[in-house]
């Protein structure tokens, strides 16, 4: 919280670290982080109220030939079904999955999206906790869904690849076995993690650099640059906006495509 | 000397791959209850929103071929109606067209009988009359004669046998005389 402080003239330019994503606890209220309850776990509670919220008024007396916000809830859940459940999963097996792809896809845009919203200005998923959860959740369920369809044998079926030649297995399967149930997971967690913590890291970056070059530094070309951050950061906004969308969009995809991976598990 | 102030500084923050434990259990039992939410009457609602629709138009497209196959249908019998009308009206023209014809046949014959017979009926009558009339008249002839050959010859003839042939020779010539002017 350092680089917040009132400014002195000798004040030395000090960039945003990691612990300024870990703010003070909401309960008890300015408790250290990590010992209470915190905003980062307000704003998942908020989410899915958020989200239970919309979906469900959206519903409730549903039209034959639907209203405005009907219709954006509608084509929100269709883009899941069909654009991601149908497509990847499949005609035959999707319609099972269609709740947890829109539940994650949901939870982690409009988390992410949080991130946007000044004030809550925090995506949940900066921080690793929460991107571990969803990952966790996830792996967990894929490969119970392999060991359900394929028995014990599903782990053969996932680490050995078929139509490759035998003496080639030894590098193959262990390559595998590390690529599926150990690196997996985690590029599904940090991919998101790092893309919403570097979003919000250039957000505190701008903010508390720009602070510095226009109030702190004397040289008017300091301060002009300061100018030149605050409206180069509201190009940034923009793209971390796309970000945030196309992040919880990839993180969904990816959840279809390894429970798509682990009920046709033997089909490749 | 910024860029060594900025290494010191981010070498001092957390480590951001480090989890607050706390953050993984609300965000794992958050998403479990918003899972349970949208199993139990978010995506249930959706789809049968979508299923509704999908019935609807199905049925919409159903109910609309239905309604054009009768509506065929009605137009067809509509049409076999209206040639057997034709024919029925066609035949019936010419069955009474026929029928006309037989009655003016008919009425013509009838005219001509009834005419023949009233003409038939008149000749009689004048027939008869005449008859009627050379009767009376060759009496009362017969007497004018006789009486008024008496007063001539001073009722010498009268009741006398000579007299009445001498009137029925008269009347027998007269008769002759008359046919034979009729004959000419």
């Amino acid at each position: 919280m350092t680089a917040f402080a009132l400014p002195t003239a000798t004040e030395p330019y000090v960039p945003p670290s990691i612990s300024d994503t870990h703010l003070p606890e909401v309960l008890p209220w300015l408790a250290e982080y990590g010992t209470g309850f915190g905003k980062q776990m307000v704003m998942i509670i908020l989410s899915i109220i958020l989200i239970v919220w919309f979906f469900k008024s959206a519903i409730k007396n549903p039209k034959l030939v639907p209203g405005k916000v009907q219709f954006l809830a509608e084509s929100a859940y269709g883009f899941v079904r069909n654009g991601i459940g149908r497509d990847i999963i499949g005609e035959k097996n999707f319609a099972q999955w269609v709740p947890l792809l829109f539940a994650t896809f949901f939870f982690v845009l409009l988390n992410n999206l949080f991130g946007a919203i000044p004030f809550l200005q925090l995506p949940s998923f900066s921080h690793a906790g929460a991107a571990y959860a969803m990952a966790i959740i996830i792996y967990g369920t894929w490969i119970a869904v392999g060991v359900k369809n394929h028995g014990i044998r599903y782990f053969k079926l996932a680490v050995v690849p078929s139509g490759v030649p035998g003496w080639i297995m030894p590098l193959m399967v262990p390559l595998e076995i590390i690529s599926n149930f150990i690196v997996r997971p985690l590029t599904h967690s940090l991919r998101l993690m790092a893309t919403m913590l570097a979003g919000h890291m250039i957000v505190m970056l701008a903010a508390t650099g720009a602070r510095h070059l226009i109030m702190v530094q004397e040289s008017l070309a300091m301060n002009a640059i300061g100018v030149a951050v605050i409206a180069g950061s509201v190009a940034m906004y923009f793209l971390e906006l796309l970000i945030m969308v196309l992040q919880a969009f990839v993180f969904a995809l990816l959840t279809a495509i390894y429970i798509q991976g682990a009920l046709d598990a033997d089909a490749h | 000397m910024i860029s060594n102030e900025l290494i010191l500084a981010a070498g001092a923050g957390a480590n951001p791959l480090l989890p607050n434990p706390w953050e993984i259990l609300v965000t794992a039992a958050g998403f479990a209850v918003l899972l349970f939410i949208v199993v139990k009457y978010i995506a249930p609602a959706f789809e049968k929103s979508y299923q509704d629709r999908v019935t609807a138009i199905e049925g919409g497209l159903e109910k609309a071929e239905a309604a054009q196959a009768e509506a065929n249908a009605t137009l067809e019998q509509y049409k076999a109606q209206l040639l057997e009308a034709r024919t029925e009206a066609n035949r019936i023209r010419e069955e009474a067209r026929e029928e006309g014809a037989q009655i003016l046949a008919d009425l013509k014959t009838k005219a001509a009988e009834e005419s023949a017979r009233i003409t038939e009926q008149a000749h009689r009558q004048i027939e008869s009359e005449r008859v009627a009339a050379v009767t009376s008249l060759r009496a009362e002839v017969g007497t004018l004669a006789t009486a008024l050959a008496s007063k001539i010859v001073d009722d010498a003839l009268e009741n006398d046998d000579r007299a009445s042939r001498v009137v029925d020779k008269f009347l027998a010539d007269l008769e002759n005389q008359q046919n034979a002017g009729a004959s000419n």
